[in-house]
């Protein structure tokens, strides 16, 4: 059956001049023998790329001469993927990751815009560093938005400068890699926040419950004798930011939840009307503490990795709608550091090139699911289907950071005529490995270092420009 | 993947593994009665200490220990070294190690610290105490320990008698045992031998999760159980942990979970009192009480370097025979 | 079968698998006593002579001659044991631990030692042990008593007083007890 085609009249701009037919040519991309997920369905369909917007999406279409064809045979033809958590680390860490080298890595991962984190040195707490990362992020291969921080300094005391970073454009803010501590503080930045329509990201953590802990607090952490976290140390948080949040009408999104009351806690909120949103990260969808059995540094993550039923609940939640968007919170650390005993070792791991890979086996079922550790695919969560899994990678983070076409923004679809070319093609069943020679990231630290994953993406078109072709960097 | 062997924790051992090690420990109980206590098995090895934490007794313990098996010693600082300057302990290692050593010997503040030696290394590593884990020479000195004075008490000949004493033994680790490497070192070994382990301590010195520990019970009433104690396990009260943070004193711990006069009276005839040291007198124990016959803290120092001298024994020496715990996998890419 | 046997067994010893008997109990008991009357002999008397038994092999066979030269002499005897475990010269190359007691009364300083061991092959057990006595004191003199004597010495080692010399193929085995002399291999478990 072919679907009708729609094509685009002729571009008008600003002074309603179109352009000639045959004028400077754009460059055209055909992506050919994929199906195309977005918000509004699956559908077998060909898409025409020509310049930076999508001109045809349909069955057959005439092929523009001269137009690069990309290949999406078996695959899913999706909006470019946004992760609303990753950590560049520049300004200040450069050893460990560069806007560039982090933008490789996230359009490999299949991402077209990603939301950097505020905690460099110095931190996102002024205009001036905004301006800078930002500044580094022009002429990168994906788009890249910064998050502020709440507090200067992220220590928690003063509000930082929201106004003037959200006339910068930024959507985001948070001090994480800490949660704002004292509760007077929170509720002054909500109420702040909620005059400049911005969101507040928490990243939860009690100081005082948390505090030495290396690992999950659990049956593994008192057999390892590791001081531990204990659950309720993220839980205290959520509990308190949500009554802010009725409190002051303000915008709450959670960032990285690892527990499963956390998850309730959420669920809870959202069906009392509440402004709440919250993500959920791959490896807190897969992994679990038993992996840190030997004492391996690779698993030491904040919020650490919990147990099986945190996992499982997690699960359930991205399939019943609590969790909103799954983020990657790409923590790339150099070997010298990350290669340490566990108590020096820095926490975090990398996640925007197995992102999409590890999400959909943890989510839609499949072989990776079990790869690392123990959690088993479940026996009550139903595997989500594949446009569900997508939409939490794609158009639902687009929305929380304020990206979505009805925004103002360019990501998250629907791919229709019209459309900024912001687009993944993926291949659900193609077998790959991830390589230390094909991580685009300058640090290595990954648990799916050297293993074999389902599901890769084949091309990624930031912009129209194909920034990657047959899973390897164009740039 | 080459499998090395390294004695990083007794919750790697079987009841076998222990009681071997053990048997083997007697040959160097003889050795060390000797003129000159020397053998030659480790001529043109190399032991290196490696000490994160200070520790004068276990450390010159693991050094008489390969000294008198002719092995060459090596003295490491990390508190003092190159470390401190901001070398990263990876690279120390792997700079000592390139000197040719056969083993390590590694006491660290961080749990796991000893396996991620062995993952750096080919050299053989002896886990002397990694943060709150293990201590499993300790462990193994105070079960050599049990069995020799049970024997004494039996009228056995030592070389006659294997762990079978330790099965239905009653063992009650008392203190701080949330903190306490040792504890944990000795409750895996004595439970791997068949004891019944109890632990005695205040609700904030357990460990947050006793899933999976083998032991029989847990009282915070030290009184209860004196009369169904055959071995009464010290743990030493750190000073820190006194100050208002896990306890409101330290004589309150002292009142409840100290063994005074009035409790050692209580405590059966046949029971042993052990204490890992150094002893905090009037704390876990009271001055009198460590004088007593029952107690065997002395000879638990003495059995140490023997017990040592068996585990490296084992581990250099025996060219596979002595096959103790966990193979770790060379370090990677 | 000894320790040091386990040079051609298998990894981790074999089994022995008899198929001579070459010595009866009763020809064993004979040479033993034969043995203790040469000792008498060559030492003109039992001054300050102390025997000492290798384990494992080696030590029912020094019990035996102590036993003989009380009869025959009237004499208490001292009888050492000797596990040369910590002597060897192939420690870390193949499974070495020690099998049993050591236990030297007392000092040997000024003593007459006759080492006894069931077999003489190589000779580097004969070797430890001389290392090993040698922490004990410094003895007078040492001698070797043995058993058998196979050959296929390495070192330059002679015994003092042999029940049989048996010349053997170098992969055969040879198993002694008081219960007699068996000629057989080793195969693998």
């Amino acid at each position: 059956m072919i679907s009708a085609c729609r094509s685009l009249p002729p571009v008008a701009d600003a002074a309603g001049r179109t352009r000639p037919a045959s004028g400077r040519r754009e460059k055209q991309l055909v992506i050919r023998g994929g199906t195309v997920v977005d918000a509004t369905g699956a559908r077998r369909a060909d898409v025409i790329v020509s310049g930076d917007t999508v001109r045809e999406v349909c069955e057959g279409a005439p092929v523009p001469a001269g137009a690069t064809e990309l290949d999406a045979g078996g695959c899913l033809v999706a909006p470019g993927l946004v992760d609303l958590h990753a950590h560049l680390r520049e300004p200040g860490d450069e050893e460990a990751e560069t806007v560039a080298t982090a933008a490789r890595a996230a359009a490999l991962g299949g991402f077209t815009a990603v939301v950097a984190m505020p905690n460099t040195d110095p931190p996102v707490d002024c205009a001036a560093v905004a301006l800078e990362v930002l500044g580094l992020a022009s002429g990168a291969v994906c788009r890249v938005a910064v998050a502020g921080t709440i507090t200067l300094g992220r220590a928690g005391e003063r509000l930082a400068p929201m106004g003037e970073l959200a006339s910068l454009g930024v959507r985001l803010f948070t001090d994480d890699g800490a949660g704002v501590q004292d509760a007077g503080v929170m509720r002054r930045a909500l109420e702040y926040a909620r005059g400049l329509g911005v969101t507040l990201g928490q990243h939860c953590e009690d100081g005082a419950l948390a505090a030495g802990g290396h690992m999950h607090e659990g049956a593994w952490s008192s057999r390892l004798g590791v001081p531990g976290m204990p659950a309720e140390a993220e839980e205290v948080m959520v509990g308190r930011d949500i009554a802010l949040c009725r409190l002051t009408g303000g915008r709450v999104h959670f960032l990285h939840l690892s527990t499963a009351r956390s998850a309730a806690l959420v669920a809870a909120a959202k069906a009392e009307g509440l402004a709440v949103t919250a993500e959920v990260t791959p490896h807190h969808l897969s992994l679990t503490d038993a992996a840190l059995c030997g004492y391996d540094p690779t698993f030491k993550v904040n919020p650490p990795l919990r147990t099986d039923a945190d996992v499982l609940a997690l699960r359930s939640a991205c399939a019943r709608g609590v969790v909103d968007a799954v983020a990657t919170d790409h923590a790339p650390h150099p070997s010298e550091a990350k290669d340490a005993p566990l108590d020096t070792a820095p926490p975090g791991m990398l996640g925007l090139q197995s992102a999409f890979a590890v999400t959909m086996a943890a989510l839609a079922g499949g072989p990776n699911g079990a790869s690392v550790s123990s959690a088993g695919n479940g026996g009550d969560v139903p595997p989500m289907e594949m446009r569900a899994v997508l939409g939490l990678l794609s158009w639902q983070p687009a929305r929380i950071a304020g990206f979505a076409r009805d925004q103002g923004g360019d990501q998250g679809g629907p791919i229709e005529p019209g459309a900024p070319a912001n687009l993944c093609v993926i291949d659900p069943a193609a077998a790959w490995t991830l390589d230390a020679e094909r991580i685009a990231s300058r640090s290595r630290n990954s648990p799916w270092l050297g293993r074999r994953l389902v599901g890769q993406v084949r091309h990624t078109v930031f912009r129209g420009e194909a920034v990657v072709v047959d899973a390897e960097a164009q740039r | 993947m080459t499998p090395r062997r390294h004695l990083l924790a007794v919750s790697d051992l079987g009841a076998d593994d222990i009681a071997e090690i053990l048997r083997v420990s007697d040959a160097f109980v003889e050795v060390g009665q000797r003129a000159i206590p020397k053998v030659p098995a480790l001529r043109g090895r190399t032991v290196v200490t490696l000490f994160a934490e200070q520790s004068t007794r276990t450390r010159l313990s693991f050094e008489t220990a390969a000294k008198r098996l002719s092995a060459d010693v090596l003295s490491f600082g990390l508190e003092t070294s190159s470390v401190k300057k901001g070398e990263s302990l990876r690279d120390t290692v792997e700079t000592v190690a390139a000197l040719g050593v056969d083993a390590f010997v590694v006491r660290h503040t961080a749990a796991g610290a000893p396996a991620a030696v062995a993952r750096w290394v080919d050299a053989s590593v002896v886990n002397a105490g990694d943060g709150w884990h293990e201590h499993p020479t300790q462990a193994l000195l105070d079960c050599y320990t049990i069995r020799q004075v049970l024997a004494e008490r039996a009228g056995e000949p030592l070389e006659k008698v294997g762990t079978e004493s330790f099965v239905g033994l009653r063992v009650a680790v008392v203190g701080d045992v949330r903190h306490s490497r040792v504890a944990r070192s000795l409750i895996w070994a004595t439970a791997a031998l068949g004891a019944n382990v109890t632990l005695v301590a205040p609700g904030s010195l357990l460990p947050p999760s006793l899933e999976g520990w083998p032991v029989v019970g847990v009282t915070h009433d030290f009184d209860a159980v004196l009369d169904d104690v055959d071995i009464c396990y010290l743990l030493r009260l750190q000073s820190e942990r006194g100050t208002g943070a896990y306890l409101p004193s330290v004589r309150e711990y002292a009142a409840s979970y100290g063994l005074n006069a009035r409790r050692a009276a209580r405590l059966a005839e046949g029971a042993l009192v052990m204490h890992p040291g150094p002893m905090n007198r009037g704390v876990e124990i009271a001055d009198e009480v460590a004088g007593l016959p029952q107690s065997v803290v002395l000879r638990q120092v003495a059995n140490g370097v023997a017990v040592r001298m068996a585990v490296l024994f084992m581990l250099l020496g025996s060219g596979g025979a002595g096959d103790l715990g966990v193979s770790v996998p060379a370090a990677g890419g | 079968m000894a320790e040091r046997e386990r040079r051609l067994a298998p990894p981790r010893g074999g089994v022995f698998v008899p198929r001579v008997q070459v010595l009866s109990a009763q020809d064993v008991q004979r040479a033993l006593t034969r043995i203790a009357h040469e000792i008498v002999e060559r030492n003109r008397g039992l001054d300050d002579i102390v025997l000492v038994g290798l384990q494992t092999g080696g030590v029912p066979l020094a019990y035996r001659i102590a036993r003989v030269l009380e009869e025959v002499e009237g004499t208490t005897v001292p009888v050492g044991l000797l596990d040369v475990a910590f002597y060897r010269d192939d420690i870390g190359i193949r499974p070495v631990l020690p099998e049993a007691v050591t236990d030297i009364p007392g000092d040997l300083a000024g003593n007459l030692v006759v080492l006894v061991d069931d077999v003489l092959f190589t000779g580097r057990t004969v070797r430890a042990a001389l290392n090993a006595l040698a922490d004990y004191g410094r003895a007078r003199a040492v001698q070797l008593a043995v058993m058998v004597d196979r050959g296929h010495r390495e070192l330059p080692i002679r015994p003092d007083y042999v029940g049989k010399n048996m010349p053997t193929r170098i992969d055969e085995q040879v198993d002694v007890s008081l219960e007699g002399v068996v000629l057989g291999d080793v195969v693998a478990r």
